[in-house]
Parts: structure tokens; sequence; C-alpha cells
């Protein structure tokens, strides 16, 4: 496959820039004499260079080229219509009129919507039974706090393919769940290889990082707050409206962040639990770089979700200008 | 006083957490339109008791009676007392106006009565213009002022104060001394406010409650408290004072430092130990010919109005402030009326500080 191999420029590019880094470094060393407290960030800045930027231009570079290496905007027209090169080519071999009948539309554009709109499901979901259960880690009064922080960790030390995996023996037609219900009489019910099941696997993978920050915004919270509304009138249920609830947002904020990126991003969960039936944008971005082995195509699908989270970021951003949020906001 | 109507009765109260004893056997009446003041050094339980009757704490044993009716399981938002807070927990999601009216707005007022009310508050504590401003853009008195706002907009029957000018400096605490006596005597509340500076508590209060050890030592007005302190403890918290174990000779004699002073109490018995207790202003410098102590200054504190001198007098070190100096090293007399020395039963060890 000719894209495995960089073109000759991107080696010499970078080992330019190595260059230029290490003599940078040099530099700064001679002329202070000395450690200076900046060259500590060497490494790190180094590692965002290599594994962060570099990565982020190659994706670029393949976005706006061809198989050849000529710039081209033609991956982008194929997100927007996917069978745009089928119709290319039919109209070279029997011209305008038979190149007319492909459609018009886009599964890229559809599997998008389908992942935003599945990605919004699992954050809402998240968020419903997120909140309470922050609220119930933070209470001072509960004993069972820290045990429940502990029972929501643990999981997250395994592997996340091990864990989803877990759940296909739980939901499979003759897995846990249906022996169960078969047991209690309610009998056995498909419940694999659907939207649902999907949705389980990702709220199941990503609720956490709903949990966390709505836990550490609100365990933040001063409880004189809370008895200061009780003291003006407000019983348990409105003090949780007009002062827990308001205070906590920049940690709901954070919470929403970090479920809804990966979300959107979802790989592998669509394909163990939904079955191949429901295709997210993670799966379409990875089945075309490894499936079709079209790279360029597969970096202008990266490139369009990039920006998409860039935005949706910088939107929560205004939402939260103090981006007090104990997140990565 | 004993004609007001008792408004509160904390009836046989104790407190335990976890095992250990922070209020025993607390019985207090607190009257109608009264300024009351609970004094003591910090974990005595003075903020606990504070809690109790703000409903923020549940006794362990005991009773909170409010206007005759038992409230102890009344849960706070349904108490028709407000809390100044120590750290004014101003809700910092709110503007100046809305810290002020949340109340209010609990309780379903109308708009146009709403801000009637806030703006006759924040005219009352001087912050007109202020409305709009965010909490955390204030100064430390402007939030104190607010948090005072906030409870007193709900005309409350009791405010109560948790150590409210803690965070303030001396100037401001002053000011806002008069202040919140002036707000008092002016709306005809009842306040009870908790603090450790005993002499803020002789500024303001009507009746000061002294505690120590999660005990009541001592209730009465702060003249009576400070003139005559039932036992030392009382004695060392309210001002200064010099403590000296002494031995009750008989009815109206007491002896200390190896002399017999002429004193005015009675009934202790004959040849008991006792502790005497005089106020540093209470000692007169006088000739050393004719003192009843004859001493030698070891220093002396300029104070303002007065000088402080340690003087060293038979085997006791007296603490005296006069207005007129004697140099250290000098010798001095010292003499005493019968009527400023106070005898006290020796404390037990429990309440001591």
């Amino acid at each position: 496959m000719m894209n495995m191999q960089l073109p000759s420029w991107a080696y010499w590019a970078m080992g330019a820039g190595l260059a230029c880094f290490i003599a940078l470094v040099a530099l700064s060393v001679r002329r202070h004499h000395g450690v200076k407290r900046s060259l500590f960030a060497a490494p790190y800045t180094l590692w965002m260079l290599v594994f962060t930027l570099l990565p982020c231009i190659l994706i670029a570079y393949y976005a706006f080229t061809d198989t050849n290496g000529a710039f081209t905007l033609d991956n982008f027209r194929s997100f927007w219509d996917s069978n745009n090169s089928m119709r290319e080519n039919l109209r070279a071999l029997a011209g305008d009129e038979v190149a007319a009948t492909v459609a018009r539309g886009s599964v890229n554009v559809d599997t998008l919507v389908y992942s935003l709109w599945m990605a919004f499901l699992c954050t809402a979901i998240s968020l419903l039974l997120g909140y309470p259960a922050a609220l119930f880690m933070a209470d001072r009064k509960m004993k069972m706090g820290s045990t429940i922080v502990v029972l929501f960790i643990i999981p997250m030390w395994m592997n996340f393919l091990l864990r989803t995996i877990a759940w296909m023996s739980l939901l499979e037609d003759n897995g846990l769940i249906n022996a169960f219900l078969e047991w209690i009489g309610i009998g056995r019910k498909h419940l694999m290889y659907n939207q649902s099941a999907v949705l389980l696997g990702m709220v199941y993978n990503f609720l956490p990082f709903m949990v966390f920050p709505i836990y550490t915004s609100l365990s933040k919270l001063d409880p004189k707050l809370g008895e200061a509304a009780q003291d003006l009138g407000c019983n348990e249920f409105r003090t949780l409206l007009r002062v827990t609830m308001p205070l906590s947002i920049p940690g709901v904020i954070s919470g929403i962040t970090m479920v809804f990126m990966p979300s959107v991003t979802t790989f592998f969960i669509p394909r163990v639990l939904g079955g191949g039936n429901t295709q997210m944008f993670g799966d379409l971005i990875e089945s075309t770089f490894l499936v079709a082995g079209n790279w360029n195509l597969g970096s202008a699908l990266s490139l369009i979700m990039m920006i998409l989270i860039l935005i949706s970021l910088s939107i929560l951003r205004k939402a939260d200008p103090n981006g007090e949020g104990g997140g990565i906001v | 006083m004993e004609e007001a109507p008792r408004m509160i009765h904390l009836e046989n109260i104790s407190k335990e957490y976890d095992g250990a004893t922070v209020l025993s056997d607390i019985n207090l009446y607190i009257l109608k339109n009264e300024f009351l003041t609970l004094l003591g050094p910090s974990g005595c339980g003075k903020t606990t008791t504070l809690r109790l009757i703000g409903g923020f704490e549940y006794p362990t044993t005991g009773r909170v009676i409010y206007e005759g009716k038992d409230i102890t399981d009344v849960p706070p938002y349904k108490r028709r007392v407000n809390t100044v807070f120590q750290k004014y927990a101003l809700f910092p999601h709110l503007n100046v106006r809305d810290n002020i009216a949340f109340g209010l707005k609990i309780k379903k007022m109308s708009r146009g009565e709403i801000d009637r009310r806030v703006d006759k508050m924040l005219s009352l504590v001087n912050l007109a213009g202020y409305g709009k401003r965010s909490v955390d853009s204030l100064s430390g008195g402007q939030q104190q002022r607010i948090a005072i706002a906030r409870a007193l907009v709900n005309e409350p029957d009791v405010l109560l104060l948790d150590e409210p000018l803690g965070a303030l400096d001396l100037k401001l605490r002053k000011e806002m001394q008069l202040e919140l006596k002036s707000m008092q005597q002016q709306l005809g509340i009842t306040f009870i406010y908790v603090t450790h500076d005993q002499e803020e508590a002789l500024t303001m209060s009507d009746t000061i409650v002294v505690m120590n050890s999660g005990r009541i030592l001592q209730i009465g007005p702060p003249k009576t408290i400070y003139d005559e302190p039932k036992n030392a403890f009382v004695a060392r918290f309210i001002g200064e004072s010099n403590i000296i174990r002494g031995t009750m000779v008989h009815d109206e004699l007491v002896s200390f430092s190896g002399v017999d002073f002429p004193c005015v109490d009675a009934g202790f018995g004959e040849n008991v130990p006792v502790d005497v207790v005089i106020r540093p202003e209470d000692i007169v410098i006088v000739g050393e010919d004719i003192g009843q102590l004859t001493g030698t200054v070891t220093s002396v504190l300029f104070k303002g109005v007065h000088y402080e001198m340690m003087i060293d007098a038979g085997d006791f070190t007296w603490k005296v402030h006069s207005t007129t100096m004697q140099p250290a090293g000098s010798r001095v007399g010292l003499a005493i009326v019968p009527f400023n020395i106070h005898i006290m039963r020796p404390m037990k060890e429990d309440v001591a500080p």
C-alpha cells in the first residue's frame, strides 16, 4: 500500500524539527549558565511535538491530498456525497446520463448524525444517572460515600475492551441476565445487537467521567451554604434546586464534555454489542483506514470530527468562563 | 427583665458527638427583645448551643421550647429564626439583591413587596446601590452587612449571630458592634450572639452567658458578670484579674500573701481555702509605709488610658492598672478596699481554664 510510506520530505521535516529543538535546549542551557526552570518542560514539549502536533499535521496532509500526494478537496466532497467517486468513474466510462442515476446522499453524514444523536443520548442518560450518584457520594452524612467512589473507580482499572466484552456474556441469549429472566418466569429476551445494547455499553463505559467532575464540584461546596438556604426557608429539595445545583454547574459542564467527546468517537462498542447493525463514526473512521485502506478519506473524516469537537468545546467553555469544573476542559 | 415574656427555653439539654460530651445539662431562658451573648473560649459549646436553636443540631437529651411549644423536632426551614453565619455563607451564584431576596422568594412573596423590603434592608445596612454587585466583589465588612440584611429581611423573631464580626479588623468591629446594637434596639428583635471576645460581649449584651467545657458557668447582665464573677474562670475570662489562693479566716476577714484583709463576703465558714479575685484597677498604689502590702515594680507597660505595672509583693506578682506611673525598681505600697476583694470557692478542675 502506497500510503504506508510517508513522503520523504516528512522524514526530513521531522529530523530537522528534532535537531532544532535539541539545539534550542542546548543554547538555553549555555546562555543561562545552568539549568533553567523551563527546561523541565522540555520532555513534555518534545512529547507534544512528536505525538500530538505531528500526527495532526499528518492527518491534515492526508485529508487534503489524493493517493498520489497531490492537493485535492475530493475527500471532503466524498464526505458529503459518498457516491461521488463512483459517479465520476461512471461519467468517464458511460457519460453524464448514466452518472446522473447514481444517487446523492452520504453514508458518512448519516453516520455522523447518528453518532451525534447516540452521544447526546449517552450524555443525557449519564447525567441523569451520574448526578444523583455524585450527590450521594459527596454527602458528608453518608458513610457509604467513599466506598461508592472506590466502586466507581475499580472497573476503570480494567481494560475498556474487556469490560465491553464482559457485557456480551451478560446480555447474550444464553447469558446470565436471560438465565435470570427465565428463572423468575419472564422468559428469555433478545437483549443484544440493537441500539439499546450499544447505548448501555456506552453509558457503562463513560458514566465515571460524568460522576467524578460533578462529585469534585459538589464536595468543594461549603456545607454552610446548604444550611443558609435551609435557614432562609428551603426544604432539602429546594436547597438542591436553588443552591446545590446552580453551584455545581461547572462540574456538570466538565462532565458533559468528558462524556460527549469520547461518545461521539466511540468505536468497538457498536460492533461488539450492536453486532454491526449500527455503525458509529468511530467505526467508520476505523474501517475507512483499515478495511477500505483509504487513508485520505479517513483523515478527512477524522479532521471533520476534530473540528466538531473543537467547536463544541469552545461553546462549553463559554458556558463555564471560570473553568472551575475539576476536569480537562 | 423578668416581666418580658420568655421566648426560648433550652431545657436540660446535652449533646454528644461519638461519645464526647459537647454540652451537658444546659438550662437557659431567652427573653423577648433581649440581646443575649453566649461567651466562652473556642470549643466551649457556644456555637453548638446556637445551632440547636437554629435547628441544625439535634440534642442528645433535652428539649428546645419556643414560645411554649416544643420545637426540638422542627427542621430549620420551619423555625421563625434566622442566622448570620460565621463566614457569612453568602450565595456566590447570586448578586447582592438576590442574596437578600432569597428568603422572600422562597416564601412566594409578590415582586413589588420583595423589591420594597430589599431596598429598605439595603439602606438599613448602608449599601443602597450595591444590589447588582456580585458578592465576591465586596469587602469583608460589606459582605457581613449583606449577611445581616439577608437574615433580617425575613423579619424573624430571633436573630442568631455566630461570631459575625470575627473576620473584621478592630476598627470595623467596633463600628459594627454599635450598628448591630442600634439595629437590635430599632427593630425590637431578640438577638442571640456568639462570641469569644469578652469586650464585645460586655459592650453589646443585655445578658451574658459564660460557658466553658459544655457547661454554663454564669448568667447575668454584663456589670454583674464583671463585678461579681462566680468563679475564677469567669473572673479570668472577663477582663483581667489577679487570682490568688487565700484562706477565709472568718466572715469578712480573708488572709492572703500572709496578710489579713477586711472584706465584705461572709458565709464561707472559718479557716477554709478560697480563691481571691482582685481586678488590676482595684489595687491602689500608696506610699510604701502605709500599704497593706509592700513590693517592687518589676515592669511597666503604657496601655493608652492607663499604665500596667507588674509588682512583686509577698509571694505573688500583682497586675496593677493605674493612671500614674511608678518606675520599674521602685518600692511601693498596695492597698485594696474591702468592697473590691471578691471571694469565691476554689474551682473544680473540669472548669479550670
